[in-house]
């Protein structure tokens, strides 16, 4: 008999467990995505490796370009070929790797188990069809539901997310709704089909603040409620300060950190966590205390610099950070971080 | 609201209708009121904050104060001047002192013009430099906004997002204007860049002794550059006062609840925090709701915000607010 520890054990990022737990829905290791483009290889995800435990909601943080919708993506196996491509690694979902499973199988998986709410809504839902049509037609097709219940069961999804009178508006095309209103009716067709997984990818375009907060209102009840998985998206720190149970922080294709929550606001204990929390302007903070910055630019991911990726913007860089890039390592049972700076040195921000 | 000639600034019962057409003969059918009667002033060397939902008006505020439409209602009072009194000519030179700040710093710069160009166009269309002056002053905007001089040559599209900032920044100075309006200045930038710009723009309105409007709809970084902040509401205005006492007392329900809405990126510390969460659309701008507009959204809502708009109140200072609960 072997006995793996399951549960409390904590996946580290260059240790690979040979199974997965019943408690862990996905299990992303080593997973690189690169895409070829004019400006040569763009490494858009690079060694990523993370977890999702069943009823956990995760944020994954980032700025721009650094990967965060390309992982997402390479999840449902969306990576548009040409230009990209998975290059490595393995994702098991529900301890099923899907970067090996046939294209119908993901085609099951896709819109089902896992769920997916897009950037763009607008993009996402067809133009032309009533939204009671596209929900519908989604429960139908996923979940076998005959004409009646699924027009049923079409109005309560809608009511559950919040749209007004739900009977009537259900006959409206998409157009016709707020871009607000838009994404919630992405959530109740990202619902239509009862998945294990959620993953909501922010809107760019900003969103105001009272709409942001009511959609993430609503995440947090479905998951208390249904008890599915989330994955949110977004470069906005304070969002995930108050939704997730556990933040991953994302730096040039691969995680630069990842805590619980309360653990990586009150204690953060990578560079670039720390450079980020002190450049945003704080509601509850004095006035007129300047703003730390982050020096220098994002990263170029088509001509990254060799060692630590973050290295020519840190304040703690070190002859190693230029030549040997940094691990993932735990520093406490459930926060890791990746970097060779002694972590009880760095500054508190 | 004021008299004093300290106000740079003065816009006095402003109207903006945008008309909305039907039919081949283009009739108009309603209008969108994206600006419904406000008033305001901005002192010399000061910062206004303009905060509110997509589509509550900002823009279009911004864009009457520099007189971007003809068929705005209302007079723009500014250094002493009735802009809207002026005649053509007169208003072209008065546009130097007025200048404007995008928010999409991609879209903004023209892609065929070189940095060097971009920035001083400005100087030679108000004939303010040539020869070596206009190659000294193109030199000094660089520096001023942490650019390299030697960059002059490039193209936009050899700028990242917050460069391009810059650039759109440096041209809008290099007329010496007294006056900017910041429209989202910050918001399609990266997290760790908009630290940056912020910092550039308050040290620039230090040094050269700007006034700003600042327009954004994220409440933390308006409170951090503003001294005072204007909510504004479909189309009106609903309560401004100094920064600090916008977020230590707010008074308007529509302030607390975007207020609440705002994460702070510290739980311990939200948590504590009350969360109200607005039930409803925003309503249409060319429907207003009756009364208060804001009565559909509102958990006070009584009888008479179905009936009466509230007037904006002074309620002791420089703190005003429009709410039948206020007194
Ligand atoms: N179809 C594509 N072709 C070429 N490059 C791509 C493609 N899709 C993404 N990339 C590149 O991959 C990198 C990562 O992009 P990704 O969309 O994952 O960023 P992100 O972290 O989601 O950023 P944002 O916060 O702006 O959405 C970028 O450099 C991007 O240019
Ligand atoms: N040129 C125009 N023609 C018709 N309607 C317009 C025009 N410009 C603005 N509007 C409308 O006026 C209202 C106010 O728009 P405005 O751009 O001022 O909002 P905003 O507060 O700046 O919003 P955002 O935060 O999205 O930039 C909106 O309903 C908008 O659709
Ligand atoms: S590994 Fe070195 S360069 Fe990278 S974050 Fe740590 S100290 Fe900075
Ligand atoms: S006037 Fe009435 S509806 Fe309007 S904000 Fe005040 S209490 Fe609410
Ligand atoms: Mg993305
Ligand atoms: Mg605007």
């Amino acid at each position: 008999m072997v006995f793996i520890a399951r549960g409390t054990d904590f996946w580290v990022g260059s240790v690979k467990m040979a199974t997965t737990t019943d408690e862990r829905i996905l299990d992303v290791k080593e997973l690189r995505t690169y895409f070829y483009t004019q400006e040569g290889e763009v490494k858009a995800v690079d060694g990523l490796s993370y977890h999702i435990d069943k009823g956990e909601s995760v944020g994954l943080v980032g700025e721009s370009a650094c990967g965060k919708s390309v992982s997402a993506l390479s999840i449902l196996r969306l990576i548009p070929y040409p230009p990209g491509i998975i290059v490595g690694g393995e994702i098991f979902f529900q301890g099923q790797d899907l970067l090996k499973a046939s294209e119908s199988d993901m085609r099951h998986i896709r819109g089902n188990r896992i769920a997916m709410i897009f950037q763009e809504p607008t993009t996402s839902l067809n133009p032309v069809l009533t939204v009671k049509r596209q929900i519908s037609e989604a429960l139908e097709l996923h979940r076998g539901m005959d004409k009646e219940a699924s027009l049923q069961e079409t109005i309560r999804l809608l009511k559950l997310v919040g749209i007004p009178d739900a009977e009537q508006r259900a006959q409206d095309y998409p157009f016709q709704f707020s871009g607000g209103m838009q994404q919630r009716i992405m959530i109740a067709m990202a619902l239509s089909c009862d998945p294990a997984l959620l993953i909501a990818d922010e809107p760019t375009t900003s969103v105001d603040v009272t709409v942001q907060a009511q959609l993430l209102e609503i995440l947090a009840e479905l998951r208390d409620r249904l008890g599915t998985a989330i994955l949110v998206i977004t470069h906005n720190m304070g969002v995930v300060a108050r939704y997730v149970d556990r933040v991953q922080v994302m730096y040039a294709g691969r995680l630069v950190e990842t805590a619980p929550t309360d653990e990586l606001y009150s204690n953060p204990k990578h560079p670039y966590t720390i450079g980020l929390l002190a450049s945003v302007p704080r509601l509850d903070s004095e006035r007129k205390k300047s703003l730390r910055i982050i020096t220098g630019l994002p990263p170029n991911l088509a001509r990254l610099p060799g060692g630590c990726a973050f290295h020519p913007r840190c304040e703690y860089a070190m002859d190693r950070c230029r030549v040997e890039a940094p691990t993932l390592e735990k520093i406490s049972e459930t926060h890791l971080r990746a970097c060779f700076y002694d972590a009880d040195k760095l500054k508190k921000y | 609201m004021s008299n004093a000639t300290e106000n740079l600034v003065e816009v006095q019962d402003l109207f903006m209708y945008f008309p909305v057409t039907a039919g081949i003969m283009q009739k108009r059918v309603a209008d969108v009121k994206a600006v419904d009667g406000i008033s305001f002033f901005i002192k010399k060397g000061e910062t206004l904050g303009l905060v509110g939902e997509s589509g509550c008006g900002k823009t279009t505020t911004g864009r009457c104060i520099l007189q971007l439409y003809d068929s705005m209602k209302g007079n723009i009072i500014f250094d002493g001047t009735d802009l809207t009194k002026l005649k053509r000519e007169q208003m072209r030179r008065m546009r130097r002192y007025m200048q404007l700040i995008f928010q999409d710093p991609f879209a903004s710069l023209d892609p065929r013009m070189t940095a060097g160009e971009i920035i001083g166009e400005p100087l030679k269309v108000h004939g303010l430099a040539k020869g070596q002056e206009y190659r000294d002053q193109v030199a000094e905007l660089f520096r001023m906004v942490e650019l390299e001089p030697f960059m002059a040559d490039r193209y936009p599209h050899e700028f990242s997002g917050g460069q391009r900032q810059r650039i759109g920044i440096a041209r809008a100075l290099a007329v010496r204007p007294s006056f900017i309006v910041c429209d989202e200045p910050v918001s399609a930038l990266d997290v760790s860049i908009q630290a940056q710009i912020i910092i550039l723009l308050e040290r620039l309105r230090d040094e050269l002794n700007l006034t700003y409007l600042f327009i954004a709809h994220d409440l933390s970084v308006v409170r951090n550059i503003s001294d005072r902040v204007a909510v504004m509401y479909l189309g009106k205005i609903v309560e401004i006062t100094s920064a600090d006492e916008l977020y230590a007392n707010p008074l308007h329900p529509y302030t607390i609840a975007l207020l609440s809405a705002v994460p702070i990126p510290d739980p311990a510390v939200d948590r504590t925090r009350e969360r109200i969460i607005l039930t409803g659309d925003v309503p249409s701008p060319i429907n207003p709701p009756r009364g208060c507009n804001f009565n559909p959204r509102c958990a006070q809502a009584m009888d008479i915000c179905r009936e009466e708009t509230p007037e904006l109140k002074n309620v002791g200072g420089e703190h005003w607010a429009a709410c039948h609960l206020v007194k």
